[in-house]
């Protein structure tokens, strides 16, 4: 038996290494099944690797950063101006569509309070960096350089502002492991945006995310928005995920749908940790400081000098518009059509503001009047487009059904908002040239 | 008879190197942090495994059979733990080709660079098997096997390795 070790010596050892790293993967496979926690062995192996390799990457990660910093912001400034116009003039565009996105979300909270739905929300979240990977194509998670010292946890969702990433797996000391949505080992509760249809997101073996469970006599077409469903209980409901690039029937009930995912994760820079989730009905109450949309237009718009208010006509320019449509609207005419508009889709619009007022010109008087007024009639379909100066039109706001159950609920009757001129908005009827259902702050 | 051509190197022949401990330990550390930084950046790089290059150059470069399983157990255990996936099957599939490979150093040079890609090539073929084999049958993962994919993998880090063991060479210390 001696002679036998002694002459296959170097055989031996590796029969007896590769024996002892099947039975440790034996005894983590049956510590998985059985849902055991993890064994202290295994964790302790990767605590030591990942403390060993984590701050040699984060050193890597902040000179890199150096460098393209030094590069970006000292040397290569070519196209900063141009590039500088166009982002605020996306800004400008951005604006005006996050205003009628509030409006709308608001409008939305409203109806669901009435409902008594309850939600989830995300209230708190920590930007952090990956900082690396696990390097190989079998297992796709991340790294991050944030970890248990800075409050992130398991099962915590990553997302990024195009759409969510993964999940926290493992948390060390400085930096935390995060299962990417395109792993086999992750699912994710998703929800088809048009037709409502929900299935479970999981990853492959090749890196892509399909779309399982979804019955193989469902219609689901190629750009199709995934949302989150928030079934899983990790990701809140509505989060983007991705958009279906193909489907097939399957071989079973349920069809193929391969997602693209929002989320570019082959590269990944910088992500959001959500940290903290509340469960609740959502309040009311209409966030500080927000501004309609008409208000930024009227910013926007030229403003018409202020004349005196003898020299004022009663009931101003705008007064005159929708009955006589061969009266040519100045700016701030078209303004204040625009503000009325918008407040018979806007149930909670706040007061007039100066912005709004300052554009409507000879009607500044007006404004300081009180809004008591009950609200006009909502204008049926065929309102008319509004002729402004520059020979464009503006349209009337759309009124979603939505906002018409909601005033019809009550709401009515309550004293709404004027138009920048202090006077309640006018049904607008009479002009031809007819196009309903757009929004004017497109 | 004289004019034969020698179709293997003697074992008088083959001169077995060493390195210090601080390229022993530097080398395959960076391979790692490499491995691990770079595709989170540019994804295709997963399609290299500077680990298994690694420990090719150190298990054919010692000519040691047990000092090449042992840096493939070593490395491949450590690549287990930036996983998420159980500890074993880089260990497993990487100790199989440091034994493997310094069996070979042993009988065969692999000075020359076409040696090198297709000893690099083959060992890789090696590692993916062993690697899908144990994943398949005691983990019960869902792998393919895309040949494609696999060959032209191994045939990048065939070339990798032309240019990794040229540098490494710098390193190395005769006996």
């Amino acid at each position: 038996m001696e002679n036998f070790f002694s002459r296959y010596r170097n055989a031996s050892l590796l029969m007896l290494v590769l024996f002892a790293q099947v039975l440790g993967l034996a005894v983590q496979v049956k510590r998985t099944e059985t849902g055991g926690a993890e064994i202290g062995g295994t964790r302790l192996i990767r605590v030591w690797v990942v403390n060993a390799i984590a701050p040699l990457e984060k050193s890597l990660v902040n000179a890199s950063h150096g460098v393209r910093n030094i590069w970006r912001n000292y040397v290569y400034l070519r196209g900063v101006r141009h590039e500088n116009r166009d982002l605020k003039e996306q800004v400008e565009r951005l604006r005006i569509e996050q205003v009628r996105l509030s409006e709308d979300a608001a409008q939305a909270r409203r109806l669901q309070v009435l409902l008594g739905f309850k939600e989830k929300f995300i209230s708190q979240t920590m930007a952090a960096q990956v900082i690396g990977s696990s390097g190989s194509e079998q297992s796709h998670v991340v790294y991050l350089d944030k970890g248990g010292s800075d409050g992130i946890k398991p099962d915590m969702a990553v997302i990024t502002p195009d759409g969510i990433v993964g999940k926290v797996l493992r948390v060390y000391h400085a930096s935390s492991q995060v299962l990417l949505i395109n792993d086999p080992d992750s699912g994710v509760g998703a929800i088809l945006e048009s037709s409502r249809l929900q299935g479970i997101l999981r990853g492959t073996a090749a890196g892509e995310t399909m779309l399982r469970y979804v019955m193989s006599d469902e219609k689901v077409a190629p750009g199709d928005a995934v949302l989150t469903s928030g079934g899983d209980r990790i990701f809140p409901k509505g989060l983007p995920i991705g958009a279906v690039q193909q489907t097939n029937p399957g071989s079973d009930l349920f069809l193929n749908i391969r997602v693209k995912p929002a989320a570019d994760l082959s590269r990944l820079e910088e992500v959001l940790v959500i940290t903290k989730v509340v469960e609740g009905t959502p309040t009311q109450t209409e966030p500080s400081g927000t501004m309609r949309a008409a208000d930024i237009l009227a910013e926007r718009l030229p403003s018409v000098p202020p004349k005196a208010p003898a020299a004022k006509p009663a009931g101003g320019v705008n007064a005159k518009l929708p009955g006589n449509p061969a009266v040519a609207p100045t700016a701030a005419g078209v303004q204040s059509q625009t503000a009325g508009a918008n407040a018979t889709a806007m149930p909670a619009v706040n007061a007039p503001k100066p912005a709004a007022a300052s554009a409507g010109g000879p009607s500044d008087a007006n404004a300081t009047k009180p809004a008591a007024k009950p609200l006009p009639p909502v204008p049926p379909p065929g309102t008319p487009e509004t002729a402004r100066t520059d020979g464009t039109t503006t349209k009337p706001a759309v009124v979603k059904p939505a906002a018409n159950k909601a005033a019809g609920s009550g709401d009515a009757a309550k004293p709404k908002s004027t138009n920048s001129a202090g006077q309640p908005p006018k049904p607008v009827t009479a002009p031809p040239q007819t196009q309903p259902g757009e929004d004017v702050s497109r | 008879m004289t004019d034969m051509p020698i179709v293997r190197t003697s074992r008088e022949e083959i001169e077995v190197y060493r390195f210090g401990p601080v390229i022993s330990i530097l080398v395959p550390l960076l391979a790692l942090v490499i491995q691990a930084f770079v595709p989170a950046r540019v994804h295709a790089f997963a399609f290299f495994d500077l680990p298994l290059l690694v420990t090719i150059f150190f298990a054919v470069t010692r000519r040691s059979q047990m000092a090449g399983l042992m840096t493939g157990a070593i490395i491949g255990l450590v690549q287990d733990a930036l996983t998420h996936q159980a500890i074993g099957l880089y260990g497993i599939a990487k100790t199989v080709v440091g034994y493997g490979a310094s069996s070979l150093g042993v009988k065969i040079d692999v000075e020359n660079p076409g040696t090198r890609l297709l000893v690099t090539a083959g060992f890789y073929l090696v590692h993916q098997a062993v690697y899908t084999l144990v994943a398949r049958n005691i983990l019960g993962a869902t792998m393919e096997w895309l040949w494609a994919r696999t060959l032209l993998a191994a045939l990048l880090n065939g070339v990798a390795a032309i240019v990794l063991f040229a540098v490494l060479d710098r390193f190395k210390r005769g006996t």
